[in-house]
């Protein structure tokens, strides 16, 4: 499981960069990845909506099964990743990298430590396995 | 939970292990759902169905009961022959669906779902007591796997000592796989040539290892589902169901013309809804549930979806008021509260 430690983690698998000029670039990790299986649709929020942590933001559909993905903190889509709409696929290869879904302009930045670092992220993973 | 005998193999070759009906089953295997997919399309994939059940009917009055408690005629089987099947309910819906191979003038292996062995095996005892007959549950006796896709009969060709250009589809034949007793079947559920075999559970991983060797992708059941979807296949629980008349679907021709239990039922009832096929002409997947509306009102939802690996269009079977039912129809299907434009196709929804 590759889980990296310059990220945190929210329990439903999403992960979040710390803010850069404000943004938090958010995906899913590589464990929520290869639970879902081969991802072959993915459904972005619109730039400019605001989001609160928590809320149902974007849709990630594998062969089997649609999962909601969910802004693990608050702030406003600035970013959506065009390019899953035609390669959803990059989301198994590239969890971390190519595969991430959404930029969020955020306010209050210490909303980011509510979030589980990587080794809390990587217990409560190993216990859902 | 049931483990088939390959289960060890499935866990070293990597598989997610699922559990479905009771049983642990791989979904998908490293190579992912599509690849598995793409491989029965265009090669061949190796499925391990072993939590299938096998029930083996017998004694005199085997042809005269199977034929009153099935829907299609087993007594039109020829010796070694296998046929789709339905066993309905007093209802006019269905406890399951099968395949039923006859192996002697009167003696039968019924292959049900594993999710209904037991429903199965209860009314099918129930009704043999009327008979002379008997209904033996063989389901721990048999593994079961099965080779699918085009190259299937040129890998199978080069493992076994029999000529399977004669075996026609719904034959079987009696051989071995490195010296493994095999029950060879021509059939499947992919849409695809392939073959089902049937062995002892103990020579289960050695046949699937010597087809795993000549180059048979192992294959879980996404694919299987995926595959079957495409093909156009009903799934019990999802388009046939205890409640759902066959005879409302494109699976009438397995409902012959001869008395059979509940048969008053099933043709009292009229068809409110028809089972009818889908693709989408914008992007979303339809999933089981999600509700279809003609003309701005609600007629009907989806019992299966997928996104078609082949062809990348979006797939479904929907159950959907008649008026809305016809080929060419418009309709939409809801997805997350928007409505998603899909017309109404005849399956397969591939090779057409």
């Amino acid at each position: 499981m590759d889980i990296r430690d310059n990220l945190r983690y929210a329990t439903s698998h999403e992960w979040a960069t710390e803010p850069d000029g404000g943004l938090v670039t958010v995906g899913i990790s590589d464990y929520a990845q290869d639970q879902l299986g081969d991802v072959v649709y993915v459904e972005l929020p619109e730039p400019g909506r605001k989001v609160a942590a928590g809320d149902a933001v974007a849709v990630v559909e594998s062969v089997k099964t649609a999962s909601d993905i969910y802004a693990p903190v608050s702030g406003t889509v600035e970013a959506v990743n065009e390019a899953l709409v035609d390669t959803p696929e990059k989301i198994n290869e590239s969890p971390y990298g190519d595969g991430w879904l959404f930029r969020l302009r955020v306010e209050d930045a210490s909303e980011l430590r509510t979030l589980l670092d990587p080794d809390a992220y990587r217990r409560a993973a190993a216990e859902e396995d | 939970m049931k483990r088939t005998p390959l289960y060890d193999t499935h866990v070293a070759l990597g598989a997610r292990m699922v559990e479905f009906a009771g049983w642990s089953m791989p979904v998908h295997y490293p190579s992912g759902i599509q690849q598995e997919h793409i491989a029965v399309r265009s090669d061949v994939g190796l499925f391990d169905v072993s939590h299938m059940g096998e029930i083996r009917v017998l004694g005199e009055d085997a042809t005269k009961f199977l034929q009153f408690a099935t829907l299609n005629d087993p007594g039109r089987l020829k010796l070694g022959r296998g046929q789709y099947n339905m066993l309905p309910n007093d209802r006019g819906g269905l406890i399951d669906d099968l395949y039923v191979y006859r192996e002697k003038e009167n003696e039968y292996l019924v292959v049900a779902n594993a999710a209904n062995v037991e429903p199965v095996l209860t009314q099918l005892r129930g009704l043999a007591s009327d008979y002379a007959c008997h209904v033996v549950d063989e389901s721990s006796t048999w593994a079961l796997m099965a080779l699918q896709g085009p190259g299937s009969a040129l890998l199978l060709g080069r493992v076994v000592d029999v000529d399977l250009t004669e075996l026609r589809k719904n034959a079987t034949v009696l051989t071995a796989v490195s010296g493994c007793p095999v029950k060879l079947s021509r059939t499947g559920y992919t849409g695809e040539d392939g073959f089902e075999l049937f062995c002892h559970p103990t020579d289960a991983p050695i046949v699937w290892d010597v087809l795993g060797d000549e180059g048979a992708l192992p294959c879980g059941l996404g694919a299987r589902d995926t595959l079957r979807l495409e093909a156009g296949f009903p799934l019990y629980g999802h388009e046939l169901t205890d409640s759902t008349n066959p005879l409302c679907t494109a699976f009438t021709w397995v409902v012959k013309d001869k008395p059979f239990y509940g048969r008053d039922a099933m043709w009292g009832r009229s068809c409110p809804r028809r089972l009818v096929g889908l693709k989408l002409e914008a992007r979303g997947i339809a999933r089981q549930g999600y509700r279809v509306f003609f003309e701005g009102r609600p007629v009907g939802e989806v019992s299966s979806g997928t996104l078609s690996p082949l062809t990348r269009e979006s797939i479904a079977f929907a159950w959907v008021e008649t008026p809305a039912g016809q080929e060419g129809t418009a309709i939409e299907v809801e997805i997350r509260g928007q409505r998603v434009a899909a017309t109404v196709v005849s399956p397969p929804f591939f090779g057409q």
